[in-house]
């Protein structure tokens, strides 16, 4: 009896030790990371508090004299991240089925879909926004494709990861009646993993939003466009107003998306 | 009505069905007995190939032999299962589940459109017939066990089969709603004049509703006549731990017998 409890107590203590090690491996791995990257660089650092308060000085009080002319840019900025998330699930409904293991045709199939999807999500939004300035011109159009094309990257992948999720038991039963393979994805899984796409829609919607007002910085219009042209002139002041306006934008939009989101269940 | 020949299912090395030769008449009560991983899950699959058969041939009035695609879905289109665990889409009302099982006759792009009345009058029919038409707009997940499988019977109903084919359909319900269950497969079999195969592990409940009892044990047939003639001895034979019973997987359903050996040969 004793033997077994000093047993158990030993492997025990030997669990506790290991697991200490790694979480010592662990920390140093973050500490090179850091004096790396100079965090504990204590001079620069030092400086950084004037320099950040001189510009803080700069931008007070803020500027909303020009607000009339950026009505229009939120406009853009948000028929933007809406157009760019419808293209983005249009795009995924497709690459999801194939791409998830239970429903794709075939494994190379699997493969290749999964492949496209990675490749998207890997290529940033902004370098994106660049090409498609420089394909189809200024304005919200390259916007919209480069914000609807990366986002399929991580929509399309949820979407297979919800599918492959979805209950197979009963996708088999709608196989038993003899549907195709086609009706078993459209009325055996489609239904089950439908909440599940609306709420990555929506909650991609919101990230879209968030990104279409960094696109303007390249060419690809709304909001963004105003705040770089503020910022070459140093009108510091104007940049502090849009970014008090685009605060709020965010927070209703991501207010607005997680309402949208509690309807699904 | 269904004729099957050699009808074989390995994984590997095991084989979880013998060459077996077996004929299913219409309006006749068929029962599956026997052990956990005797066979049974395997058998009533291969009848509907939901699990392909590794040899022999399934043959059904009016379709033939089933050797194509083609015939496959006709097979399947005329034949209800119904599940231990209903299979149900939870999430989805009672009546869409049972449209379900309209969608084998149902070409693609008209599955793509609303149901038509003609269609969604006919599955109220089942489900009135099932006894749940005032639950038809409920959400599946919000009925009981009994009711769920009440739901999945309907399913089966609205593909107008003439085969039911049934695994374990009472293991998960208390022994009252089991005979209510079975008292409503026993009625449609003899009604719609349907040929009906049901896998039971209750050899009571088998006595009580059989026409005809057929023991499977590892992967054989070993008895095969009606309930009347199942003796004691006869139940000591099909249930006594046979020489090879320790290597077969632990089985607790139809279905983990079948992902058992499912993973077993991926």
């Amino acid at each position: 009896m004793s033997e077994t409890y000093e047993f158990t107590i030993g492997e025990l203590r030997r669990e506790y030790r290991a697991s200490l090690a790694k979480a010592g491996l662990g920390m140093l791995a973050v500490g090179v990371c850091l004096a790396h990257s100079g965090l504990f660089d204590a001079q620069r650092l030092m400086e950084a508090g004037p320099a950040l308060a001189d510009l803080l000085g700069e931008m007070m009080p803020p500027d909303f004299s020009n607000w009339a002319d950026w009505g229009m840019p939120l406009l853009d900025t948000l028929a933007m991240s809406v157009a760019g998330t419808f293209l983005a699930v249009c795009l995924s409904i497709p690459l999801g089925f194939l791409a998830a293991a239970n429903a794709s045709p075939h494994p190379v199939v699997h493969r290749l879909a999964r492949g496209v999807l990675n490749f998207l999500r890997s290529v940033p939004e902004l370098i994106m926004g660049i090409v498609f300035v420089a394909a189809v011109g200024f304005g919200a159009l390259p916007g919209v494709l480069a914000l609807g094309l990366h986002s399929v990257g991580m929509v399309g992948k949820f979407f297979a990861e919800s599918v492959e999720h979805c209950d197979k038991r009963a996708v088999e039963a709608i196989r038993a009646t003899g549907a195709t393979p086609m009706q078993v994805m459209l009325h055996g899984m489609l239904p089950q993993v439908l909440p599940q796409m609306a709420d990555i829609a929506v909650y991609r919607w919101e990230y879209n939003f968030r990104a279409s007002t960094v696109m303007g910085m390249v060419g690809a219009g709304g909001i963004g466009f105003q705040l770089m042209g503020s910022l070459r002139l140093m009108q510091y002041q104007e940049v502090a107003a849009l970014l008090l306006v685009m605060l709020v934008m965010v927070t209703l939009v991501d207010a607005l998306g997680s309402w949208l989101r509690g309807k699904f269940v | 009505m269904l004729t099957i020949q050699g009808l074989t299912k390995s994984y590997q090395a095991h084989t979880a069905l013998h060459p077996t030769d077996l004929t299913f008449e219409a309006s006749r009560f068929s029962v599956l007995l026997g052990p956990s991983g005797a066979g049974k899950s395997t058998l009533l699959r291969c009848l509907n190939q939901l699990t392909v058969p590794t040899g022999g041939t399934v043959e059904v009035e009016g379709v033939g032999p089933i050797d194509t695609a083609s015939k496959r879905h006709a097979l399947r289109c005329m034949t209800g299962f119904v599940f231990q665990q209903h299979q149900l889409i939870l999430r989805q009302t009672a009546l869409a589940n049972v449209l379900n099982g309209r969608l084998g006759c149902t070409p693609l792009w008209k599955s793509l459109l609303p149901w038509s009345r003609n269609d969604v009058t006919e599955a109220l029919g089942c489900l009135e017939r099932v006894g749940l038409l005032d639950f038809a707009l409920i959400r599946a997940g919000r009925l009981s066990g009994g009711q769920q499988q009440r739901v999945g019977i309907a399913r089966a109903l609205a593909q107008k089969p003439r085969i039911i084919l049934a695994d374990e359909p009472v293991a998960s319900l208390d022994p009252a709603k089991s005979e209510e269950i079975l008292d409503l497969l026993l009625e449609i079999c003899r009604e719609d004049g349907i040929c009906t195969v049901v896998s039971l592990h209750q050899v009571d409940l088998a006595r009580k509703f059989a026409d005809r009892i057929i023991a499977l044990k590892d992967g054989r047939v070993v008895f095969d006549a009606p309930p009347s003639e199942l003796s004691e001895s006869a139940l000591e034979e099909i249930y006594s731990s046979g020489g090879d019973v320790s290597s077969q997987p632990e089985e607790e359903t139809g279905e983990d017998e079948l992902a058992v050996l499912e993973a077993k040969a991926a």
